[in-house]
């Protein structure tokens, strides 16, 4: 299915990819990255539909992903990853514009209807 | 340099003194004993640096006013002892004058003239009280004329020791001697020297009834007794105590000078007295007052009487007070110390709380990440299965990435567990019902009551105020608190949960379960992270969650727990949620 196109961010690649075969076995289409640089560059380059971003990056975090695309006024929805059992982190995210939050480790379920919901609402 | 060895050698010495007493102040540890000697200690201090000035006092004032009243009681008797000696000596000196006047005024002629001398008698008994008879007696001895009721003339006196201290003399005052008539006299002699060749010495005899007058004019009281001794002892006048006159007197009076003197005794019949005399330098006569002790030192008698009772007064006033200060000031020295214990053993619990919490939260996070690829690869393994072609052991394969799965998921459950306790917590002010709040939790575990017919009663106070808290974390700290009961009672037993408004201030939850209870050594540790006794399966993390929680909003929680019997969770929560 060609509307789904999703880019995956997180410091882990064995995640990543893991997740981004399973969403493939499921026909979404996913690209990884595993920092923040190549993920700002993939987005510029080749805009997905649904950005999901690992809050806690080395380097480039996803807040911080999530800013940069605000100044670049990209308008891709957002699903932010939280490592923390927190909400802080979520609800920052949220202020600044992301579509929703998942507390890893997440279930791959629920990551799909957020997705769907996301480009759903974004078109 | 000041010479510190004798002061350190006192201070040394002091110390032991204290030592010997126990006067310790022990400042550690909050066993009975500990206050029983600090109370002890306190009270004998305190008793001690009121009750020695007292008694210092009460001394000092004992001496000083026996001492004054003393002065106050003995100079009246002195003065009064003085008065009547002089009374005595007036009279005395008044008679000899008068005959010393009659032997130079008129010549040894006219004096032998029996009719002269019968009216010199006869003016002296008109004008002076006294006078018995008048005598003139010759160089010799001998009686040569006499005026008077006897005749004793042609009498020789030239043997007697009286003519011849006269002649040495001059003059005579003689003791006390009973005359022909009975009744008691003393005699004056005065030698005249005026004729150029013959000496001659007019005598006069005096009845002493003015001594007793003399003494009555002191007023003594009727205890008292005064009289006249001679210096062999012997009574010149009657005493009401110590025999009739011309009789020994039974009391001995200590010899002196002719100053008046006092003296305590006690007489021959064991009477207590004070004694005043005083010496006449002529004739040797002592004057003698005698007052009963009892009667001197009644004021003084009375006033011991009352030092002793204000003393004991005293005394007892301090040491009742003293017990009493003691003991409120112990208590509160007892009720601080328990409260600084408390504070102390709340704060290292929740600072043990947090550093664990820390440390948690640490390896939540990292096993976290490991975990979540755990999940996608079994994830993945579980999709391919799924999309691939069927294989032998295909339906092996399913069970096992299902079990990978959920053991992953119980890890998950439990790295969340444990950032949620380590969190700082975030409190939504909401305004809720306990109630409610209650039977939701109830609710969760409705399951499980059934399967395990367990029986959940509640005793929930309907009137219940509306309290403004957190639901979620409510829930949290009912959840865990029940899930303990059900994990304590057996199959079948009794849970009963009870709500009720503590005061304005708090409202009170309870359950209670009849499970197995907890030790003594359990029930100390309930609240430290990682305790369970849940052997296998509890994180250990519930109640020090709880515990976080409820004092997080200002609420208590406490445990009562008998082995065997069961265990009651009381929880008093704040109606206005305290602002951390």
């Amino acid at each position: 299915m060609d509307e789904y196109r999703v880019l995956i961010v997180d410091d882990e690649k064995e995640l990543v990819t893991t997740i981004a075969e399973r969403l493939q076995i499921r026909g979404i289409q996913t690209d990884t990255a595993t920092d923040g640089e190549t993920a700002l560059a993939m987005i510029e380059e080749n805009p997905p539909q649904v950005v999901v971003l690992d809050v806690m990056m080395p380097g480039i975090g996803g807040i911080e992903i999530l800013q940069r695309m605000n100044a670049q006024n990209i308008k891709i929805p957002v699903i932010l990853l939280t490592g923390y059992g927190s909400t802080e982190q979520g609800t920052e995210g949220m202020e600044l514009g992301a579509f929703d939050y998942i507390m890893k480790p997440c279930d791959l379920n629920i990551l799909i209807s957020k997705i769907k919901e996301a480009v759903k609402l974004y078109g | 340099m000041v010479k510190l060895p004798k002061n350190n050698s006192r201070l040394k010495k002091f110390r032991e003194y204290i030592a010997k007493f126990n006067l310790r102040f022990p400042d550690e540890g909050t066993s009975p004993e500990r206050y029983r000697a600090l109370r002890r200690n306190i009270m004998i201090l305190m008793i001690l640096v009121t009750i020695i000035p007292l008694s210092l006092m009460a001394t000092i004032n004992y001496y000083q006013y026996q001492k004054s009243l003393k002065a106050e009681i003995f100079n009246p008797l002195n003065v009064l002892t003085n008065k009547t000696k002089r009374s005595f000596e007036l009279f005395l000196e008044e008679r000899l004058s008068t005959i010393r006047f009659i032997s130079s005024a008129y010549s040894c002629e006219d004096l032998s003239n029996e009719k002269v001398l019968n009216r010199i008698l006869l003016v002296l008994k008109k004008e002076f009280e006294g006078f018995v008879d008048l005598a003139l007696i010759n160089s010799g001895g001998r009686l040569v004329n006499y005026a008077g009721p006897y005749s004793f003339l042609g009498k020789d006196y030239s043997q007697q020791s009286w003519f011849h201290e006269v002649l040495v003399k001059g003059c005579h005052i003689s003791d006390v001697f009973m005359g022909y008539r009975k009744f008691p006299h003393i005699a004056i002699a005065i030698q005249n020297l005026s004729g150029a060749d013959q000496c001659w010495i007019l005598r006069a005899t005096i009845d002493t009834k003015k001594f007793d007058a003399i003494i009555a004019t002191m007023e003594l009281d009727p205890q008292s007794d005064a009289f006249i001794l001679n210096k062999e002892g012997i009574l010149q006048t009657d005493s009401r105590l110590y025999g009739k006159i011309l009789e020994k007197c039974s009391l001995s009076i200590p010899h002196g000078g002719y100053g008046t003197y006092l003296s305590e005794e006690t007489d021959n019949e064991g009477r207590e007295i004070f004694i005043a005399y005083t010496r006449f330098v002529e004739p040797e006569y002592t004057l003698v007052v005698v007052k009963p002790r009892s009667l001197i030192l009644k004021t003084w008698f009375t006033f011991r009487t009352e030092i002793f009772f204000i003393f004991i007064g005293s005394v007892l006033i301090i040491v009742l007070l003293v017990f009493k200060l003691t003991d409120i000031q112990v208590n509160h020295i007892k009720e601080a110390d328990e409260k600084r214990e408390l504070a102390f053993r709340e704060l290292e619990h929740s600072q043990k709380l947090s550093s664990i919490g820390r440390l948690a939260a640490g390896v939540a996070h990292e096993i976290n990440n490991p975990l979540a690829i755990i999940c996608q690869k079994a994830g993945l393994m579980k999709d391919m299965i799924d999309v691939g072609s069927d294989f032998k052991e295909k339906s092996k394969f399913v069970q096992i990435t299902d079990s990978i799965l959920q053991s992953v998921n119980r890890c998950s459950i439990i790295t969340h567990r444990l950032l949620g306790f380590a969190r700082r917590m975030e409190v939504e002010y909401e305004e809720l019902n306990l109630n409610e709040v209650l039977q939701e939790v109830i609710g969760f575990l409705e399951k499980e009551a059934l399967h395990r017919n367990i029986k959940v009663t509640t005793k929930f106070d309907s009137d219940l105020p509306l309290i403004s808290s957190d639901r979620s974390q409510l829930q949290q700290v009912f959840l865990n608190i029940l899930a303990n009961g059900f994990a304590a009672v057996e199959d079948g037993g009794i849970i009963i949960i009870k709500t009720w408004e503590e005061n304005d201030e708090f409202e009170g939850v309870s359950i209670r379960d009849n499970g197995c209870g907890m030790s003594k050594k359990d029930l100390d540790n309930i609240f430290e992270p990682f305790f369970t006794t849940k052997k296998g399966y509890g994180t250990g993390l519930g109640l020090p969650i709880t515990y976080g929680i409820i004092k997080k909003m200002g609420g208590t929680i406490d445990v009562k727990s008998t082995e065997g019997v069961g265990s009651t969770f009381t929880i008093l929560l704040p109606k206005k949620l305290k602002n951390i």
